[in-house]
């Protein structure tokens, strides 16, 4: 009888390599990335809420959040609007060197934090590249939170770019034909058309960049400047923690950095998720 | 045929402003890397890489990276698999959790490994019992770095997998094919470019990584130091034209990565375009 | 409004995809653009629409709407509909809010009031018979659906000019043959002038006033259905009007011979080669003097008021398609593998390259 049963529900399935692959899949993601969470919430276990609650709203602390979160905000709207340009330029016009631009997209990606972020502190350190006339104009930007917004910037771009692009490319001729035959302007087609094609791939990109930038740490950590209360983001504060052997002090703020990344990245997903389906039929 | 926003003055300004903002936020911060590397000439330069913890820091990088790979293989390889080929309960989960080393702070990440793996943890204790000891030492390095760079290879086989269906390994499969033969003559060749990138972006991260490794490694220099965290203590160390030495080295890797994906996506298009 | 083009040519870059052309539409007709792909039809209809532009070089061309010159004017303000073969509706717009589009994007000094556009869209999907769905998403639609949305924006905005580009392609056989009528009736109530482009030769001819066949970026008739049918002007508008039967052969003294086959045909000496409707054959249990034609039936598939009846023979390098009445298929009994003798109703002949046509009345029997 159970022979019978396992032919069967192996008879179903047409190609090979459903126990080989999910064996692997499961056993690795249980291993490398589930277990280790275990490993926090362990640590956690021996503190009641209070002196959770104490710890994960020390002051110092609660500025590295506000200090992280309004960097980010800041990057992530910085990229929202530079992405779309550049997404924008990629896809529609071609010119000399488009290739190399669009090849340009993926450096953060490629380049180590760590890299980027020595060179991006000596460009806008006072006496770098940038830096230097910037501080002509009074517009300091190493071991100010706008360094650190650029470091975020510059690291988490390509999200918006390389979500934004596909989309564009996919979009059909006809509907700028029609809006255009229907007698809307370059403006108002784009406002009205355009952008609500885009807005699930926007946000989505955005969102991405946003979540990166909240627990980035080799790019912002040189340019930063790291002064408590001012110019110290959460991830260094964790950092820090641990270099004191406060492992239940970097616990429970990773816990909160682990929470709010998981809850964001969910939130994208299933966000993206209702949007395609009204896109493509199903219950408006 | 014309589209939105063709106007030749808004198409002007439009790519003015793509180029000069690109220029000024990405190329020139690739060009001072060099700058800085090559400012004081080229024995300089020289010198700072051939040093000698500099070369053991090169080494251990390239050979973590080296490890690391056929690890994120195998499982890319294998999840894509289960992903596009079957439906099972589960399946969009699977495919969220994947996701998470991208969602996660490299710092937590390396916290998560060291509260587990370290010596007051619940498995490193027992290992230390044994005297096996992973964190402060290359195997907590090479674990850390599969934990953030496993999505990559997954990442580039599913969208790809999922386009093509699976009619081709279904056809092998009726003709009496094996599930190693399907994979090895059918599925293998339709994927092996995607799959050549997903290795080049999981090497790119795997060299690179460092606020993970930062917090596993204890960085002893000569011993655990992987080469950004080599270029950091030289940063630290005032030591900047050595710094930026290591830093032209990893460079190099990232510019040899965005060539490669040039190069695949041309080879791609251009197999589009004669099909 | 009466489109007139003068002159209008277009390149690709080096391939040329229209060879001059001048086309007079009048105020009120239905014109359809007729050919294969490749013909120019489609360029042709975006040129009028101003989605492409003709070529300014050697010579510039002129589109005139009525008397108004509307070559260098932008699409978006030429005043003409445009409908797309796959319907180009915006999917994140619901019903109502895409056939609105156009009242809504006009600048503020002519757009109508909130309740007029209310009212027109509300009439509008009256028309197309999609009221009921107003606040549906397109993507909640069938493809007929969609198409009589799309329509009903384009003609929201009161084109002078409604362009369809083949607006029912998409479309299966029997909601394209629903959407047809639906169309001429449409045009019959309102009177627009439209142009539409298909490759359908049965949906040209059903619903247009005039005809324009297109082939190889020239226009090689225009006509109305019923003379473009009875006298096609060359050998590929016949061609591409219908199904052809070829008969080639040698003429002497007055007799086409093609193997054991003979016909007699009023022709000097020399090849000849003769075209034939499936409907120009007739089948006979008998041959008579002045036609021996031996068949025999390969294929028979009854398809509406006729029978298709395929027929082989030896000396025909392709089989014939004929198609015969039931009562006659009947009257034979006509069964596969039946031999019976063809006689020919009417033939056609089109000598020296596509510029003389020649048909003859060689009624037997």
């Amino acid at each position: 009888m159970s022979h019978f049963v396992l032919r069967q529900s192996g008879s179903a399935r047409v190609l090979p390599g459903f126990g080989l692959s999910m064996g692997i899949s499961v056993l690795f993601i249980s291993l490398v990335l589930l277990l280790p969470i275990t490993g926090l919430f362990g640590q956690l276990a021996g503190l009641s809420f209070a002196e959770y609650w104490t710890i994960i709203t020390e002051g110092r602390v609660v500025a590295s959040y506000m200090v992280t979160i309004g960097a980010a905000a800041v990057a992530a709207l910085i990229n929202a609007v530079f992405g779309l340009l550049l997404a924008w330029v990629l896809v529609r016009y071609t010119f000399p060197g488009k290739r190399l631009l669009d090849a340009l997209m993926d450096l953060p990606f490629a380049l180590p934090t760590a890299v980027a972020g020595i060179t991006l502190a000596t460009l806008y350190s006072s006496n770098g590249w940038m830096g230097s006339w910037l501080e002509a104009l009074d517009l300091p930007v190493a071991q100010t939170w706008v360094g650190i917004a650029l470091a975020m910037a510059f690291t988490s771009i390509p999200f918006v770019v390389r979500t934004v692009q596909p989309v564009l490319e996919d979009m059909p001729v006809e509907v700028d034909e029609a809006a255009m035959s229907l007698g809307a302007t370059d403006g108002v087609a784009f406002r009205r058309v355009i952008m609500p094609h885009l807005w699930p791939a926007l946000v989505t990109g955005t969102g991405l960049a946003f979540v990166r930038s909240l627990g980035e740490f080799g790019a912002i950590i040189f340019i930063a400047g790291n002064m408590p209360y001012e110019t110290e983001i959460t991830a260094l504060m964790i950092f820090i923690k641990l270099q004191e052997y406060d492992y239940v002090g970097a616990s429970a703020i990773a816990s909160v950095v682990l929470f709010v990344s998981l809850a964001l990245l969910l939130a994208i997903n299933i966000w993206q998720g209702r949007f395609v389906r009204r896109l493509h039929g199903g219950k408006a | 045929m014309q589209r939105i926003g063709d106007a030749p003055l808004v198409r002007r300004l439009l790519i003015a402003m793509a180029v000069g903002l690109s220029g000024l936020f990405l190329l020139l911060p690739l060009v001072a890397i060099f700058a800085q590397a090559f400012s004081q000439g080229v024995s300089v330069f020289w010198s700072n890489v051939s040093d000698f913890y500099t070369l053991h820091a090169i080494g251990l990088t390239l050979g973590i990276a080296l490890l690391t790979i056929p690890v994120c293989l195998v499982f890319g390889v294998a999840l894509a698999w289960l992903v596009t080929r079957f439906s099972f309960p589960g399946r969009r989960l699977l495919q969220t959790l994947i996701d998470i080393p991208f969602a996660v702070s490299p710092v937590v990440a390396g916290l998560i490994y060291l509260l587990l793996y370290g010596r007051n943890g619940w498995i490193g204790g027992w290992l230390d019992s044994y005297d096996i000891q992973l964190m402060f030492s290359w195997p907590g390095i090479l674990m850390v770095t599969i934990f953030v760079t496993c999505p990559f290879v997954a990442r580039e086989l599913i969208p790809l997998m999922q386009a093509q269906g699976s009619r081709e390994e279904e056809a092998a499969v009726v003709l009496g094919a094996s599930g190693w033969t399907t994979f090895r003559r059918v599925t293998l060749p339709n994927i092996r470019w995607a799959l050549l990138y997903g290795i080049i972006l999981t090497n790119a991260r795997a060299v690179g990584e460092f606020g993970a490794v930062s917090v596993v490694s204890g960085a002893i220099r000569g011993q655990t130091n992987t080469l950004p965290l080599h270029l950091e203590q030289l940063y630290q160390d005032y030591n900047a034209v050595g710094a930026f030495a290591c830093a032209a080295l990893l460079a190099l890797i990232a510019l040899l990565t965005l060539a490669a994906k040039a190069g695949l996506e041309w080879r791609a298009s251009r197999r589009e375009a004669f099909a | 409004m009466s489109i007139r083009l003068q002159n209008i040519a277009k390149h690709f870059g080096a391939t040329q995809a229209l060879e001059p052309i001048n086309l007079d539409i009048q105020e009120g007709e239905l014109v359809g653009l007729l050919g294969p792909s490749g013909s120019g039809k489609t360029t042709l209809l975006r040129i009028i629409a101003g989605l492409e532009n003709a070529d300014r070089t050697p010579t510039p061309g002129k589109i005139l709407f009525g008397e108004r010159d509307v070559t260098h004017v932008h699409v978006r303000d030429r005043r003409i509909g445009f409908v797309f073969q796959h319907y180009a509706l915006f999917r994140h717009m619901s019903v109502y809010d895409n056939v609105a589009f156009g009242l809504t994007v006009m600048p503020r000094a002519q757009r109508p009031s909130a309740q007029d556009i209310r009212a027109r869209v509300y009439r509008l999907l009256e028309m197309v018979k999609l009221e009921a769905f107003a606040n549906r998403y397109p993507a909640q639609l069938s493809g007929g659906q969609q198409q009589r949305v799309s329509l009903a924006r384009a003609l929201a905005v009161e084109p002078d000019v409604l362009l369809l580009d083949e607006p029912f392609g998409a479309l299966d056989a029997k909601v394209r043959q629903e959407l047809r009528r639906w169309l001429r009736h449409l045009h019959e109530e309102f009177n627009f002038t439209s142009v539409f482009v298909t490759h359908d030769q049965e949906e040209a001819l059903e619903l247009s006033d005039r005809v324009v066949v297109m082939s190889n970026g020239r226009i090689e008739q225009i006509d109305t259905p019923e003379t473009l049918y009875r006298a096609p002007k060359n050998r590929f508008v016949f061609e591409f009007l219908g199904d052809v039967n070829y008969l080639e052969g040698k003429v002497q003294n007055g007799t086409l011979t093609c193997g054991d086959a003979h016909v007699a045909v009023d022709l000097p000496d020399g090849d000849e080669e003769l075209l034939l409707r499936p409907h120009e054959i007739r089948l006979a249990e008998q041959p008579s003097a002045d036609s021996h034609l031996p068949v025999t039936i390969t294929a028979i598939s009854p398809v509406g008021a006729e029978v298709r009846v395929e027929l082989e023979a030896d000396w025909l390098a392709k089989p014939w398609l004929a198609t015969v009445r039931h009562a006659d298929f009947n009257r034979l009994a006509m069964k596969r593998g039946q031999r019976l003798y063809a006689h020919l109703r009417h033939w056609h002949r089109f000598k020296d390259a596509d510029a003389v046509q020649d048909a003859s009345l060689a009624d037997v029997s």
